[in-house]
């Protein structure tokens, strides 16, 4: 579904990332772990292109992200991304927040983009905050509702851009439970994280980068019980 | 009229007493030929000017500023040139506009541009607004700046255009952000109308002076119109203040 072909990215002569090429398939969760600066969430924000990579190619169903003819509005409606910091629109209703997108793109219209808000708030549990503005929600109540914004637009993969880490620490499990249930639906996903729980649990792959380049990867098992290279051992040494 | 008359003559005749000579100053400031006339024209002026100043200095403000952080938010390699030619021709247009005095601006559009033009307060509302225009872009380039880069990440990354994200998402948070300093500028609009007197727009300030100028006398008009500009930039204020305290309670819904 995403083919990542050689990707660079650098920031001025900072090389963030380093000949990245990676494959992830249709229904796949996908979590990238690694120490800070290691490029992890350069790596998921060049997938909807939040970050232009310097060389490379990203093919998303076949249609190369990167090339000037693509239309880069039309491929981001079908990548959902959640951030660290939810983002959430300050200045609209929580359902509003969830609506504006799927309405301003037309890809539905009002009374239908609504419904299936409300109904998504219904499965995170939020429907009585549809009224409400970003600033009365706690923290995992508005990750969550930054959830169900993106899926309102109906995505075929999910970014998650470390969903957690801005959270308080009881908090996190609501927003994670919401991303376990969505894996288990089948929802494509690619995660950044620093949750190894959920990186052992969920994923059905796990990429360990470092240095800009992917250094290890394998099913949660191999990596977490079983790690080869020197770098992923002392990491997990670190953060287990 | 007819205490005026005799204690004028008083006066010519150097034998008043302070509070004569105050009285006959008084009257003839404001009332001698209903002058108090010329005042609340040159205030439905002054008024008028601003109005329209503000109306184009906003304008002008707010499509300088749009195109010039749209040109600095733009993709690498997806560079728009008609953005280029605008955004250096409104960078040029800043820097004259700041660089030089609001008088001399008035000058040259009074004298030089529209030299033959018999209509001086609109002409002095034209070059109010055009010197207004450039700093109100700055003020809403500030304004669209301070807003978190998030804000216009989550909007285009649930694939939004620019333009629709910069309007429901961007632009309301801004507004937010840039009323003190909007309110600012207005007031300094407001009473740098007097300037345009020098281009002979009769507006207040054009009032105290033809006014002074027949009775040799400049206490009255002057502390008058002074009093008055503090008048309406108060009441400016008050209108502002009430609308700041409307955005603000909208804050804590």
């Amino acid at each position: 579904m995403i083919v990542v072909n050689k990707l660079c990215k650098s920031f001025g002569k900072l090389e963030v990332l380093h000949n990245v090429s990676e494959h992830i398939e249709k229904g796949e969760c996908v979590v990238l772990i690694g120490p800070s600066g290691s490029g992890k969430s350069t790596f998921l924000r060049c997938l909807n292109l939040l970050e232009e990579p310097t060389s490379g190619e990203i093919l998303f169903d076949g249609v190369s992200m990167t090339s000037p003819s693509t239309d880069i509005n039309r491929m981001r409606q079908k990548m959902g991304m959640v951030f660290q910091h939810f983002n959430l629109f300050p200045n609209m209703t929580i359902l509003r927040n969830i609506t504006l997108a799927p309405t301003r793109t037309g890809i539905m219209v009002r009374e239908q983009a609504e419904a299936r808000a409300m109904e998504l708030l219904q499965r995170v549990g939020l429907a009585d905050k549809a009224s409400a503005y970003p600033a009365q929600l706690s923290g995992g109540q508005k990750q969550r509702v930054a959830i169900v914004r993106a899926l309102c637009m109906q995505p075929e993969v999910m970014l998650f851009d470390e969903p957690t880490s801005a959270l308080d620490p009881e908090m996190v499990g609501e927003v994670l439970d919401v991303m376990k249930s969505l894996a288990m639906a089948g929802m494509t996903m690619v995660v950044v994280t620093h949750e190894m729980g959920f990186a052992r649990e969920v994923a059905n792959r796990v990429l360990f980068l470092d240095g800009g380049e992917i250094v290890e990867q394998g099913d949660p098992h191999n990596i977490f019980y079983n790690p080869q290279s020197e770098r992923l051992k002392s990491f997990l040494a670190k953060v287990l | 009229m007819e205490q005026y008359q005799a204690w004028k003559a008083l006066v010519v005749s150097g034998k008043a007493d302070l509070w004569q000579q105050f009285y006959v100053k008084f009257y003839q400031a404001f009332v001698e030929g209903d002058r108090w006339r010329q005042y609340l024209q040159g205030v439905g002026t002054t008024l008028l000017v601003t109005a329209m100043a503000l109306l184009l200095g906003v304008l002008l403000g707010l499509i300088v500023s749009i195109v010039r952080t749209a040109y600095d938010q733009q993709r690498p390699g997806h560079r728009n040139p008609l953005l280029a030619v605008l955004n250096g021709f409104f960078k040029v247009y800043v820097t004259v506009i700041r660089g030089t005095p609001m008088m001399v601006q008035l000058m040259i559009m009074g004298l030089v541009i529209f030299a033959s033009s018999r209509n001086f307060a609109l002409v002095g509302a034209l070059a109010l607004g055009i010197n207004s225009g450039a700093y109100t872009s700055e003020i809403i380039r500030g304004g669209l700046m301070s807003v978190d880069i998030g804000q216009m990440e989550a909007g285009r990354s649930l694939g939004m255009n620019y333009a629709d994200t910069m309007r429901f998402i961007i632009v309301p948070q801004a507004v937010k952000a840039i009323l003190p300093a909007l309110g600012n500028e207005f007031i300094v609009l407001l009473k740098d109308t007097s300037l345009i007197s020098v281009i002979a727009g009769k507006e207040l300030m054009y009032a105290a002076k033809t006014i002074s100028s027949r009775t040799y006398e400049y206490l009255f008009p002057y502390i008058g119109v002074a009093l008055i500009y503090l008048l309406l930039v108060m009441l400016f204020t008050w209108v502002l203040g009430i609308f700041e305290r409307r955005l603000r309670a909208s804050d804590r819904r």
